[in-house]
């Protein structure tokens, strides 16, 4: 009835209004796409904004493999896979656990402990940083791939613990008490009941961990500065921080660092949403 | 005999939380703590020195020019992020609210920024932001503006020190205000229908549902939105360090990047650790009284 009711012209605002605003979220990814798409001859600063003339993909061949002055980014997107693959899985797990125990098995103080843990999700890492890489160093596991999954999956736990939490919380308690009456226990519980219904759970953390790991940049720079074991963002700050890099091998690196969680967030967005809206603590 | 089996699993329970408790303890409680004895030290060289000093670091940093810029840059973006992105969030979702063709298409446009890192962003913008030369023609955004003929909107962008982090808020801005509008769309949809109808009924415009109806009924929302982007505001890093850097005459530089630089280039890490401790307070003033409050009206529930 309100859509019938509006006067045409207000309707063609609104869309143009709506149009103007994706124009304005995409221009950033047609320049990295139009720029990467050009060959090194082809590209012009005050050409910026044109269409390439030929399709080349020489940029995202050197981006990868390197050329004069520079490496590649090859290796760097695999150490990027090492660190957030397991980190994820690790943090994942954890936060399974807590989530069910503090939804499900609350206990005097179960709630200030919640509340010790989620103040982990906020605070500015600056202020861990020192004893970090300190603690790091003496455990040998400083400017390592182990010590970046280390650090990921700790400081995942309040994010995962959070959204398990609010998942598990949904799970009817009569599941759960009529289990126990089969004689199931606390961990009879979790595997029966629990585990079965985790993967929207699961997938959601999943996507959350994946997307913040693969896209952190404080902790890759400050533990992971050797270039053998730095992750892609650190990476490529170096590439684009450099003179020697073209302008479309930059353009494609960061088309190609941004890839992995865009294709997630493409394809599971609809979960991706979830963990979002999960962040603001409304579950 | 039930007693015991009760205990049994109650510590269980305790054992399943046992290895989180304690990684947070140290790694969160612990570490904090000893960032705020080595803020209370003398080590500001290589290697450690423990030497209690009181809060002479502290004294210091507040004096210290850059660090005065920093506050004021950290201010400024913070108000601009804030208002820019709450206010284009919410007015995207309500226009997307309106029944509107294709809305699937459109949401997935506006939010697709929130899943890139802030260096891909960084990276990106540096070069649209580039303002080219008088000599040379101009470039990226003005170039655009330009082609538009909206050639009196050209900057200098960050390379103009008076225009410098506001410059760094427009990216930001870009970057999170979709994520705004995510939370206000979910929130708008959980307004019944019948309310709005019922204030129309009364003779509201549509103005006034908004103003008196809808708003209101978001403020939970737009609470929760400020403490999430209020609390990546007062973080901002790695978008200053692929975009700009400290800038001309720290123009765009902001605590955790002199935080960054001054303990692992400069090793002055009791100087770090001073200005990590007051990004933490800063913080917390914003996260405690959230957390408490949410966590406690839950309880209630």
């Amino acid at each position: 009835m309100t859509a019938g009711r509006r006067i045409p012209w207000q309707r063609a605002l609104l869309y143009l209004v709506l149009v103007g605003f994706a124009a304005f979220y995409l221009m950033p990814v047609y320049v990295l796409v139009v720029t990467s798409l050009k060959s090194f001859a082809e590209v012009n600063l005050y050409r910026m904004w044109d269409l390439p003339h030929s399709f080349s993909l020489e940029s995202f061949k050197k981006a990868l493999l390197g050329g004069f002055g520079f490496t590649g980014l090859a290796h760097n997107f695999v150490n990027s896979f090492y660190v957030a693959i397991p980190a994820t899985l690790a943090s994942a797990f954890l936060g399974s656990l807590n989530g069910y125990v503090l939804s499900k098995w609350r206990f005097r103080g179960s709630n200030t402990l919640f509340t010790l843990l989620l103040f982990g999700m906020f605070i500015p890492y600056q202020s861990i940083l020192i004893p970090l890489v300190q603690t790091l160093m003496r455990l040998g596991l400083y400017g390592s791939i182990p010590g970046l999954i280390l650090a990921h999956t700790v400081y995942g736990i309040p994010i995962t613990t959070l959204i398990f939490r609010n998942y598990y919380a949904t799970v009817p308690k009569e599941l759960v008490e009529a289990a126990r009456i089969d004689g199931a226990g606390v961990l009879g519980v979790y595997t029966r009941i629990m585990l079965p219904v985790s993967m929207p759970g699961f997938v959601v953390v999943m996507i959350w961990q994946f997307t913040s790991i693969w896209n952190d940049f404080l902790f890759a720079v400050t533990i992971a500065q050797n270039p053998a074991v730095q992750p892609v963002t650190v990476a490529l700050n170096n590439l684009a921080g450099s003179y020697i890099v073209e302008w479309n091998v930059q353009m494609a690196g960061s088309l190609m660092a941004a890839l992995p969680t865009l294709l997630v967030y493409i394809f599971l967005g609809r979960y991706f949403m979830r963990g979002l809206l999960a962040g603001s603590l409304k579950g | 005999m039930r007693r015991r089996w009760l205990k049994g699993e109650r510590l269980i329970t305790l054992l399943l939380l046992l290895p989180s408790v304690i990684a947070v303890a140290v790694f969160v409680y612990g570490f904090i703590g000893w960032t705020g004895y080595v803020s209370m030290s003398n080590w500001n060289q290589l290697l450690p020195d423990y030497t209690f000093v009181g809060l002479r670091n502290f004294f210091k940093l507040f004096a210290h020019p850059r660090f005065q810029i920093d506050l004021r840059n950290l201010a400024v973006f913070t108000a601009l992020f804030l208002t820019g992105s709450l206010a284009i969030g919410f007015l995207l979702a309500v226009l997307l609210d309106r029944k509107v063709r294709g809305e699937g298409f459109f949401r997935t446009i506006y939010l697709y920024p929130m899943s890139l890192s802030f260096i891909v962003t960084g990276v990106v913008w540096r070069w649209l932001m580039n303002p080219g030369s008088p000599q040379m023609g101009s470039t990226g955004i003005n170039l655009l503006l330009e082609k538009l003929g909206l050639g009196f909107l050209k900057s200098g962008w960050y390379t103009d020190p008076r225009v410098g982090i506001k410059a760094v808020a427009v990216a930001a801005i870009w970057q999170m205000s979709g994520y705004v509008m995510a939370m206000y769309l979910a929130g708008l949809r959980g307004i019944p229908e019948e309310l709005r109808e019922a204030a129309r009924v009364d003779g509201a415009s549509e103005w006034q549902v908004y103003r008196y109806v809808i708003l209101p009924l978001l403020r939970p929302i737009t609470l929760g939105a400020i403490i999430i982007l209020g609390h990546i505001s007062l973080k901002i890093y790695d978008l200053i360090v692929a975009m700009t850097g400290p800038g001309i005459g720290f123009s765009t530089d902001v605590p955790a990047y002199f935080m960054w630089e001054t303990t692992f280039h400069a090793n002055r890490f009791a100087q770090g650790a001073a200005i990590a401790v007051i990004l933490l307070l800063m913080v917390s003033l914003l996260i405690v009284p959230y957390l408490i409050f949410s966590v406690r009206r839950e309880a209630e529930v």
